[in-house]
């Protein structure tokens, strides 16, 4: 089979590419193969989609936005935009603006559901059923189911009161 | 022990042992893992390299699980070597690039590997047999668990584990199986199989090649989201749909063996009569006829090969794997010709 490219060579690389559900195959000789791989990766590299993406939803000006700065490692959003890699842990924070939306983009969620370090594990898992006890309250609430309501705000109170102590204890 | 050793044993993703391990090779987990306020590996000057590859080694060699583990600094290994751990699966081809400060962990049965400074600080993994991605969780999770106390991790109450990456945010998890389905690439169903599997959210690619046009029929198929959802359930889809593909690739295979044997057997008799007869041959060409055996072997209609020795022909034909042989490089016409040698050996 020949390349469909230079119609020379010999085909070796089969690519499959499915746009809009249609599906066309390309068959290339090494070289030709080469260049479009190039050519695929200037116009679909990981950085350039991230990047795409992460405007969506910002609230502030797209060249403000470039120049903040990470300050603890001094790498920029526009940085962020050309490598699609951040500069360090803190820049999560210093950019939290821009990544916010950008993580909902990318997993449909913005919140960690998952493990969670010991270091941190009591205070987070704490957190967590904080905030289930108060959502199952207000649906009590909603469903006029005050019994129910009064003993999960009981359980809440407890728990804010031990959190209390425990910090002045520390 | 050496990293030559590994040429003694078979490599865990080719054992061929495991539930499912008919059709899957091999499970594997991967953690993401970060120290807390260092600058990632990416964007790190070489003082900091230097100094995360050492407080990553410490953590690591304090656990209890790691005790006979190798540490490998990558820049004291040459290119083939590099390439062979990647080839074990042991590493990704990136982290055998720029590899001043790289180093790799590995334990002696293959089944547990950290990268150091690839993208992120740690990259930790587990491999195993068949269809085992609840056993790799379970163990990574300790492992990872062990590593935490020594190393305080980048994390956030919100945003979880915090990744060079984005796309690696919240649990830092990528589990992966690798499945052969060469009856469902024979009935032409293949295609449509992985565009199921990409609308539930799940990546596929081929092991070599493309899309659809994987060589050898193996596939790659791993979770693409790591933030709101638990590991548990990232664990649970991909069994799941796993198993709907497994019972798919098996009705087919069923289908073949009773309409179609005689184009069956005549297809893998070929693929063995050209692997126990050629002279020179090539990593894809080899690939394609391996597949065809290992599903004669899997449909009984090869009978005097196991499917052990036909997975570490798939491993022993890589460029890597055979210039180890050899004990010396080749260049690739040269390893056409070992690679062939070398395969009539196995097959006598």
């Amino acid at each position: 089979m020949q390349c469909d490219v230079c119609g020379k060579k010999e085909a070796t690389v089969h690519l499959t590419e499915i746009v809009n559900d249609k599906m066309t195959k390309l068959h290339l000789c090494e070289d030709c193969a080469k260049e479009k791989g190039a050519e695929m990766e200037e116009h679909f590299g990981l950085s350039d989609l991230l990047a795409g993406l992460a405007d969506l939803g910002a609230t502030i000006e797209p060249e403000i936005a470039e120049a903040v700065k990470c300050s603890f490692c001094g790498f920029t959003y526009q940085d962020f935009r050309k490598m699609g890699r951040l500069g360090c842990s803190e820049c999560y924070d210093s950019f939290k603006k821009q990544l916010g939306p950008l993580l909902k983009r990318i997993h449909g969620a913005d919140r960690h559901v998952g493990k969670v370090p010991l270091m941190v594990g009591k205070t987070v898992k704490d957190a967590r059923t904080m905030q289930e006890l108060k959502q199952r309250m207000e649906k009590a609430i909603q469903q006029e189911e005050f019994e129910e309501a009064a003993r999960l705000r009981d359980k809440i109170k407890e728990m804010e009161k031990k959190g209390k102590d425990e910090k002045d204890k520390s | 022990m050496t990293i030559g050793d590994f040429l003694k044993q078979d490599s865990e993703w080719l054992k061929g042992t495991g539930p499912s391990a008919n059709i899957v090779m091999s499970s594997r987990a991967r953690l993401a893992r970060n120290i807390d306020k260092a600058p990632f590996s990416n964007w790190a000057n070489r003082t900091q390299l230097e100094k995360i590859m050492n407080q990553a080694r410490e953590a690591v060699s304090g656990s209890s699980l790691l005790k006979n583990a190798m540490f490998i600094r990558l820049k004291d290994l040459g290119e083939v070597d590099r390439t062979f751990l990647v080839e074990r699966h042991l590493m990704s081809p990136e982290h055998a690039q720029e590899a001043e400060f790289k180093a790799l962990i590995v334990d002696p049965g293959e089944v547990l590997s950290i990268m150091i400074n690839e993208e992120d600080h740690l990259r930790i993994q587990i491999l195993q047999s068949g269809l085992n991605l609840k056993e790799c969780w379970r163990m990574i999770d300790e492992i990872d668990t062990e590593i935490s106390k020594k190393l305080s991790y980048a994390y956030s109450a919100k945003w979880g584990y915090l990744t060079a990456c984005p796309t690696n945010t919240g649990t830092g998890l990528r589990c992966s199986v690798m499945v052969h389905l060469p009856a469902l690439v024979f009935a032409g169903q293949i295609g449509k199989v992985l565009q199921a599997v990409g609308k539930l959210g799940l990546n596929v690619r081929g092991l070599y090649g493309e899309g659809t046009d994987a060589i050898g029929n193996i596939f790659q198929i791993s979770n693409q989201v790591s933030m709101g959802i638990t590991e548990e359930d990232v664990i649970d889809n991909i069994e799941r749909i796993t198993n709907q593909i497994i019972a798919r690739e098996d009705a087919v295979r069923k289908t073949i063996l009773l309409k179609s044997k005689e184009a069956l057997v005549d297809r893998v008799s070929r693929a063995y009569g050209t692997l126990k007869s050629a002279h020179i041959i090539t990593s894809n060409e080899t690939i394609t006829l391996l597949s065809a055996i290992r599903l004669g072997v899997d449909l009984g209609v090869v009978k005097n090969l196991d499917r052990r020795m036909v997975n570490e022909l798939f491993i022993l034909t890589q460029p890597a794997h055979l210039q180890k042989l050899e004990g010396k490089g080749l260049d690739s016409s040269e390893r056409d010709i070992k690679r062939a040698d070398l395969i009539r050996e196995k097959l006598k």
